[in-house]
């Protein structure tokens, strides 16, 4: 590991850090009782540059940035910031140092506005009057992040709301801004706004540390691409057009990478699900679902695609009886199930990965074999006439450990003690238990590691041949392209286009989810 | 060390950390107001004599069940405050079925014991129904519930009073229970005043109910789920709306047997005396107990222990035995702090255990960072800026250096 930053300027642990460098990181190690996190991490930072770091999850990318931000104290090893060796012991004292940190999820009160959110807990700088307003108007303009003062954060989009949490950082003058899977939930044209902000800041000579799953992005917008493994720095590719996505993602899980490709189609002409004209009222104006009408085949996986908020959660949670007011009807298998609760949905063959796995998928603090049970307490074999047969559940969930590969030290457990990819195959593996004929699966490799999304994809592509009917909502286009049969685009409640995976580019659905090609003609995010 | 022993030893150190902290804490109070502090603990540490022991146990049995009522609803995140009401209610009702004696014996007796619990559970329906189709808070509720039920019973027992054909007016009671309807007493020693009552077996039942409905049925499992994650239940089918009505209904059953006892074991009757405050009592016996039916029981017990010894520490040790009442407060405090530090700390064991297990058994795989909890919590800190908190993350394994690759291949 000793030539692990081949860095141009011949930067060493033992010289003082050349001008140019607005961060240098050298050994860092960070160990919990047990376990290593961060194992001699070195990074140069130069300043000006926009710097990526990629890994897989649980790679140590988290905990070194929260070294970088003061959270937590490295135990080894040396940050240098803007020439001066710091000790960083708060967040305070990081942006003291100029750091700046932007959350993947977004840290903003809705019901104030940009200026208020921004001027929020940094009164002490310029006020919370004119001098500040003003003082944000300079930003925004100096950095072209088109920043509208005084809308309420509500109303503003996702990128929007990104733009105010990027001001914020720089309202508090910090020169290394850290932005934390920032594209996440953005969609391609969004994403285009973004790169040219950051670009922006870059001029300007601000530093920038990118971190990113999605390489092809990380590829486009970086100077310098840092990869981390098993909390290790492996290598640092000075020049981002030499490497290929899949070179660096090979980088990253140090093996041959899955795809989730599809496979010959086995779409048959027998309907399992099916969607005639869903509607679901909002109380105030537009409604949330808007004649929603799909079908699903057995052996077929229809993908919706759509930006965040646009009903997907709505449609997933109508078809599964968990919303009041739903009008419309539903067929499961030529069965009215329109009208019947939730748990005769999933009695009659639903299995549902939810989007949201710690608020509708498990009981955090309960034990994994308890897990197993929950959506199917009526159902052997966790329960018989009103009985929980313990047991007999903690025999099921050693099998779904077993074939889903949970890495967890047995049943007994809890479920907050996994990881995220470990949560999400033992849900998968619980929802495929009762042989379901239809699974909903809403955003299923979300926040998980590329061996468990490729589990994953792998189980589902499984199930398909079987003749599993699959509903697969995603926001990874990569994820919907690969996996489905058919996409259809939701927007503002309502399907707009069907899309066949075989010719679609990323970018015509991106178009389709924004409205760019709708009849409406006009293009509108979130 | 295997994760349910662990899980065990933790669980007692709660008791353990609570009683040295109280001790702690109370010989402080006591300092401060400069009382004895050794006599009050030689006073606490004496055993009490038989005569005692039977009040402690009548008044176990009492907090005993006043404690399950509220635990049936904590165990749903339902804050039943009612329990008060509701046993008001059902001890009236119960009064005025054995006192009209429709049924001889203890049919007679066992038909007064439903009708108790079928009032409670309705009375703690009313607060049910508002929550899960109203969306009114059911601690607002219950609280209304329990001035109702004052002005309620009160009112129903002068009218039955007037019709009980009594000739003594200034006792305002219903109809006295037939004797051959009572509950007999058990002696557990020597006279009438070592007798407890023969309702601690009622007690008893009741407990095991209380844990086999909540360990081993799928309703308990439902129950528990809904008190978990709300919206995890959602998704998993369970309906919300009535399990909230059956929960409340269950947990002001189970409140309805609170004042039996005196019922049928001591008043005969329902009258203007009969005893109030049990069911706050209870709620602080089920936050001691952590709503385990062992839990709640010691919990009964310590509550009744320091309620008997208070007469003596005032005779004997010279104090107001409103300290007591400190030291009832005192634990009820120590115990909630001390079973949330050692549930944190249970959970960040579990977690370095995972991470453990794992890194030996697979060292090749990547390490387990993403130990969710400690992910996800995110606090601000004093600037008002975003800071992840400082709850470790555990992550998994050791790095393996054989396995990197020799330069970038770039």
């Amino acid at each position: 590991m000793t030539q692990a930053v081949p860095h141009p300027d011949g930067a060493s642990t033992t010289g003082g850090p050349p001008d140019d460098l607005a961060v240098q990181l050298r050994g860092i190690g960070k160990r919990f009782p047990g376990v290593i996190a961060n194992d001699d991490i070195n990074i140069d930072v130069r300043r000006g540059t926009i710097h990526a770091i990629v890994g897989e999850n649980g790679a140590g990318k988290s905990t070194l940035m929260k070294i970088l931000y003061g959270v937590q104290p490295p135990d080894s090893g040396t940050i240098t910031i803007n020439g001066r060796q710091l000790s960083l012991s708060s967040p305070a004292d990081a942006i003291k140092a100029g750091v700046g940190m932007v959350f993947q999820h977004f840290m903003l009160a809705d019901n104030l506005t940009v200026v208020e959110n921004v001027v929020l807990g940094a009164e002490r700088l310029h006020g919370i009057g004119r001098a500040a307003r003003r003082e944000i108007m300079r930003i925004s303009d100096a950095y072209g992040l088109g920043i509208e003062p005084d809308r309420l954060v509500e109303e503003l989009g996702v990128g929007a709301r990104q733009r105010v949490e990027i001001l914020k950082v720089l309202y508090r003058g910090a020169t290394l801004i850290i932005l934390d899977e920032p594209t996440a939930v953005l969609v391609p044209q969004e994403v285009e706004e973004l790169f040219d902000n950051l670009r922006g800041l870059k001029q300007e000579g601000l530093s920038v540390i990118f971190i990113s799953h999605k390489l092809d992005e990380v590829r486009a917008v970086a100077d310098e691409i840092t990869v981390i493994r098993r909390g290790t720095t492996v290598t640092t590719v000075t020049d981002p057009r030499s490497v290929t996505s899949r070179q660096l993602a090979e980088l990253m899980v140090g093996a041959e990478l899955p795809s989730p490709s599809t496979e010959t189609s086995t779409v048959t002409d027998t309907v399992l699900l099916s969607v005639r004209d869903l509607t679901l009222p909002a109380p105030d104006g537009r409604p949330l679902l808007d004649a929603v009408s799909l079908e699903v085949h057995r052996g077929e996986v229809l993908g919706i695609a759509g930006v965040e908020g646009n009903g997907q959660a709505e449609l997933v949670e109508a078809i599964m009886g968990m919303r009041p007011g739903v009008t419309g009807a539903i067929e499961l298998a030529g069965v009215d199930i329109s009208r019947s609760s939730t748990l005769d949905r999933r009695e009659a063959g639903i299995g549902y990965i939810p989007e949201d796995r710690h608020r509708h998928g498990l009981l955090l603090d309960a034990p994994l074999w308890e897990n197993r049970i929950l959506g199917h307490q009526s159902r052997p074999p966790s329960s018989s006439r009103g009985l929980i047969r313990s047991r007999a559940a903690r025999q099921d969930t050693e099998r779904i450990i077993e074939d889903y590969d949970v890495r967890t030290p047995g049943p007994n457990v809890l479920a907050r003690a996994l990881s995220g990819g470990n949560q999400q195959k033992l849900i998968v593996g619980r929802e495929m238990s009762s042989d379901p004929i239809l699974l909903i699966a809403s955003h299923p490799t979300r926040g998980v590691d590329v061996g468990a999304q490729a589990a994953i994809w792998d189980h589902i592509k499984t199930a398909r041949r079987n003749g599993l009917a699959v509903l697969l909502i995603s926001a990874d286009l990569d994820e919907l392209i690969g996996l489905s049969d058919r996409i259809e685009v939701i927007l503002r409640g309502r399907l707009v286009g069907t899309f066949d995976p075989a010719s679609v580019t990323p970018e015509q659905l991106g178009s389709a989810m924004t409205g760019a090609t709708s009849d409406e003609g006009q293009a509108v995010t979130a | 060390m295997n994760i349910r022993l662990q899980r065990a030893v933790l669980a007692l150190s709660v008791p353990v950390l609570a009683l040295v902290l109280s001790v702690l804490v109370i010989s402080l109070v006591l300092f401060l107001a400069d009382d004895p502090i050794g006599a009050v603990w030689q006073v606490l540490r004496t055993a009490p004599a038989e005569r005692n022991w039977a009040n402690i146990i009548d008044k176990t049995t009492i907090y005993y069940l006043s404690g399950i009522a509220v635990a049936i609803g904590f165990r749903m995140n339902l804050f039943n405050i009612g329990v008060e009401g509701q046993f008001l209610v059902a001890a009236l009702m119960a009064a005025f079925v054995a006192g009209e004696a429709w049924l001889p014996g203890y049919l007679n007796t066992g038909v007064a014991i439903i009708a108790a619990m079928v009032a409670g559970g309705l009375y703690a329906g009313i607060a049910g129904v508002l929550r899960a189709y109203r969306g009114v808070s059911e601690v607002i509720s219950t609280i209304m519930l329990n001035a109702v039920a004052v002005g309620l019973t009160a009112f129903i027992t002068r009218e039955l009073a007037k019709s009980a054909t009594q000739s003594n007016v200034s006792v305002v009671q219903t109809k006295l229970i037939p004797e051959e309807s009572w509950i007999p007493n058990i002696s557990i020693g020597d006279g009438p005043a070592s007798e407890i009552y023969g309702f601690v077996v009622i007690a008893v039942v009741a407990g095991f109910v209380y844990w086999f409905m909540i360990n081993r049925t799928r309703f308990g499992f439902d129950l528990r789920a809904t008190g978990q994650s709300l919206t995890a239940a959602v998704a998993s089918g369970i309906n919300v709306k009535r399990m909230t009505v059956v929960a409340m209904m269950i947990s002001g059953a189970f409140a309805g047997l609170v004042g039996l006892p005196y019922i049928f074991g001591e008043y005969h009757s329902y009258g203007s005396t009969f005893p109030a405050g049990l069911g706050f009592t209870g709620i602080a016996v089920a936050l001691i107990g952590r709503n385990h039916p062992i839990g709640v029981a010691l919990g009964a017990l310590l509550f009744a222990f320091l309620d008997e010894q208070s007469n003596k520490l005032q005779i004997d040790a010279g104090v107001s035995p409103e300290i007591v009442k400190i030291m009832q407060g005192t634990i009820l405090l120590m115990v909630v702090i001390s079973s949330e530090v050692v549930r944190r700390y249970g959970l960040r064991l579990e977690q370095q255990h995972v991470a453990r297990v794992l890194a030996q058994r697979d060292p090749a795989s990547p390490p387990a960072e993403g130990v969710e909890g400690a992910e996800r919590v995110k606090g601000v800190d004093g600037d008002g800026t975003h800071a992840a908190t400082t709850l470790p993350a555990t992550p998994g394994a050791v790095r393996d250096a054989d396995d990197q690759p020799e330069e970038a291949p770039l």
